[in-house]
């Protein structure tokens, strides 16, 4: 070999750098710019490339993969289609606070801005759905934005970056260089530690509470292991009321006696109305989304609001709040924990007791209860025995987006952080076979379940062909109501029944399609059948759809109306609200 | 608003495409290198909303990676603010006699002369501006350039 052909290339430093941030595996999809970072992986066996189907899937893939391990993930694109594909993976991981990095190709530097075969404004495109981005357009300076990028994904509130690489930079030689650590940005620097004093404040807001709940979200799950731990710690400690966001799912035991449940548009009744009748309400790494809070105004309109966040923008953008702590969750609640102790205060046990009497009562209206009769299959209780037969199972549960979503959130058990894998922020039809993906191959030995609709599993079947390559055991359990449910859903209630394109016609035999790619299908439509065909799933090593027939006309319940407010929950199908669907609501999404 | 950034390629569209995506109104917005041993840019930017909106968008602009200092001026104490413009007026006769006259009242400099245009140079606050742009309506103002605003806080305390 000639010193010429030795020498690194821009590529070659790439893959170098991955391997120096301790990168396993890269989700990607190869293309005419990237061909040298193929040429420098083919090369070497310490990176594992996973081919998919599609540069979306490759983006929710590493979005699986991140959740599931807490590390970057880590996608490969080429330029141009490469790259708009995986826009809408990025916003994705970017409404959730997923650290991806995602490196795309680019036409040579000199190219650039010439309408060139398979050129796109790839920093352009992606700068609003990106954390940050970066065009390297000077091979020395590669190896450095690539530790940046890291640096910039993890720390903070977790995002996605994109780091585009033209063509000639790939291919430029450059000696490799030792990275320094750790990574000092400019100006990037994220405030980890919480205020002392308002530490102290918070705690004293706690202690006094007399109708307290902690909202608690998806910032606990992106601080780790440890952040879940101090939650648990903290709550136990109060004795006070918890519930969760549909991102927040598992940072806190969905079994414990202190839990309400989801809270939100289809939360349950005593997480809402706590949250309405609530005197201090201790937020933490939760953004009062507007799936939570309803309408504004009436938003938990008597309490003190305390909130936690790393992100200072999170905090004051819909909702004012009364005690503002930015700091990472686990670093805030460890300092929290330590007042606590020492000054050990006085929590007024009589007003709990009081609070807790009223939440059983709330409780006692069995939010969640639905009747299976007959001989259709209800989606709950499909979930239902389906948690029946994971639940002492190593288990991972993907979504896709809609009813299904929702009742997976109300009728699965999550224990553990990192166990629930759904697209919150952004909605994405499509987020869970592919998020499936990426978490099997991390856990190649867990239960990894994609809970989907027959509608959004459509949206990214073409992983079908990854999963088969890889031969993943991802297990599809499709709640197939024939039609995109959620859409029906508001249709019925907002839109006077008129079911517009809401119907899903000439669906595939899902066991046929299953077979196709050398996976397993089953179909079961009777609930006598159901636990058979669940047990069978679970026995089957590969790949497996199920297509469960469900109830067409089932309705997610309960439900807070678009516009509404917490206490203007429906209940059921018979539960109409006091107020009808205002003007403003109708507007809303 | 003022903004220190670094200067590299794209921060000025990263702080408008921040402004346009989370619909928030830029009334001026004007942008130059301002320290080029460290490669630093000061952005001046006038927005308007409520303290909500307002204590959002700072928010917003600190949380973008390249961005070093946002400084909300009008709610930081006593700050100045100044405007350049240059303005274009064609005339003869006892007009142009008059834009010259009102000129040195403003104490606007003439920098280009022919014998039927002249162009002024004003400084000052925006209201200057606007007020020395009005009165040149009448009297043949044919062309006028603005730079928006610069600010910048009273006292001995940098951004």
């Amino acid at each position: 070999m000639t010193a010429e052909e030795s020498a690194t290339t821009g590529a070659d430093l790439l893959v170098k750098a991955l391997i120096d941030e301790e990168v396993e595996v890269v989700f990607g999809y190869p293309g005419g710019a990237v061909l040298p970072i193929y040429d420098s992986l083919f090369k070497q066996n310490q990176l594992r490339h996973i081919l998919v189907r599609h540069e979306q899937a490759a983006v929710h893939a590493a979005e699986g993969y991140a959740r599931s391990t807490g590390k970057v993930g880590v996608v490969l694109v080429t330029s141009g289609p490469g790259a708009t594909n995986a826009v809408t993976g990025l916003t994705d991981a970017l409404m959730d606070s997923i650290p991806i990095v995602c490196l795309t190709g680019q036409v040579p530097t000199h190219l650039i801005g010439n309408d060139a075969f398979q050129e796109a404004d790839t920093t352009g495109i992606t700068r609003p759905c990106t954390k940050h981005n970066y065009l390297v357009k000077d091979v020395t300076k590669l190896q450095r934005t690539v530790y940046e990028a890291f640096y910039v994904a993890r720390s903070g509130r977790p995002g996605p970056v994109v780091i585009d690489l033209p063509k000639d930079i790939l291919m430029a030689k450059e000696p490799y260089v030792a990275p320094q650590k750790p990574v000092q940005h400019r100006s990037y620097r994220p405030q980890v530690k919480g205020d002392a004093q308002k530490i102290e404040q918070a705690v004293e807001m706690i202690a006094n509470a007399k109708r307290p709940i902690f909202y608690t979200g998806g910032g606990v799950i992106n601080s780790g292991p440890e952040a879940s731990r101090l939650l648990a710690e903290l709550v136990h400690l109060t004795g006070y009321p918890i519930t969760n966001t549909l991102m927040g799912l598992g940072a806190f035991p969905a079994s414990d006696k202190q839990f309400l449940g989801m809270l939100g548009m289809h939360g349950t009744y005593e997480a809402n109305l706590a949250m309405y009748n609530c005197d201090v309400m201790i937020n933490i790494g939760a953004r009062f989304d507007d799936r939570i809070t309803g309408k504004l105004t009436e938003f938990s309109p008597g309490s003190k609001k305390i909130h936690i966040d790393i992100d200072p923008s999170s905090i004051n953008k819909s909702i004012r709040v009364d005690l503002p702590i930015v700091g990472d969750v686990a670093n805030v609640l460890g300092d929290l924990l330590a007042v606590w102790k020492k000054r050990k205060p006085r929590i007024d046990h009589k007003a709990l007791k009081a609070w807790w009497e009223q939440i059983a009562v709330w409780q006692g209206r069995q939010c969640l209860a639905y009747r299976q009769e007959g001989e259709i299959i209800k989606p709950q209780y499909a979930l239902e025995r389906l948690y029946h037969h994971i639940k002492d199972r190593d288990h991972y549960i993907t979504t896709e987006v809609g009813q299904h979503q929702m009742w997976a959130a109300q009728f699965l058990k999550f224990e553990q952080p990192g166990r629930w894998m759904t697209s919150g922020g952004l909605g994405t039809m499509g987020y869970g076979f592919p998020s499936a993906v990426g978490v099997q191959i991390a856990h190649p030995d867990s239960l990894v379940i994609d809970v989907a609709g027959e509608a959004s599993i459509m949206m990214n079947i073409q992983e079908m062909s990854t999963v088969a390559q890889y031969r993943l055991p991802v297990k599809i359990f499709i709640l197939n109501n024939q039609y995109m449910g959620m859409v029906r859903q508001w249709q019925e209630l907002l839109h006077g029944g008129r079911y517009s394109e809401s119907y899903m016609e000439s669906l595939p035999d899902f066991v046929k399609l299953a077979e196709a790619f050398g996976a397993s299908g089953l179909r079961v439509s009777k609930p006598s059948e159901l636990d058979g065909v669940i047990e069978e799933m679970i026995r089957i090593k590969g790949p497996v759809i199920v297509d469960v027939a469900v109830d067409k006309a089932e309705n997610c319940f309960p439900m807070i109306p678009s516009g509404a407010a917490h206490c203007d929950m429906l209940l059921g199908p018979n539960d109409k609200s006091s107020r009808p669907v205002s003007e403003e609501g109708m507007v809303l999404v | 608003m003022s903004v220190l950034v670094d200067n590299e390629p794209g921060i000025l569209a990263r702080v408008v495409g921040l402004f346009s995506g989370r619909g928030y109104n830029i009334e001026s917005l004007t942008v130059a290198e301002t320290d080029a041993r460290q490669n630093l840019s000061r952005i001046t930017i006038v927005t308007k909303g409520t303290p909500m909106i307002i204590e959002q968008i700072k928010a917003q602009l600190e949380r973008l990676v390249p961005v070093h200092r946002v400084r909300d001026l009008t709610v930081e104490g006593p700050h100045i603010e100044r405007e350049l413009a240059l303005v274009k007026v064609r005339g003869i006769g006892e007009k142009r006699v008059e834009a010259l006259r009102l000129a040195d009242v403003f104490r606007a400099k003439v920098i280009d002369a022919k014998t039927d245009s002249f162009v002024f140079e004003v400084t000052g606050t925006s209201d200057k501006v606007q007020t020395f742009v009005g009165l040149m309506e009448g009297l043949g103002l044919i062309d006028v350039g603005r730079t928006g605003i610069v600010a910048m806080s009273r006292g001995g305390e940098a951004l």
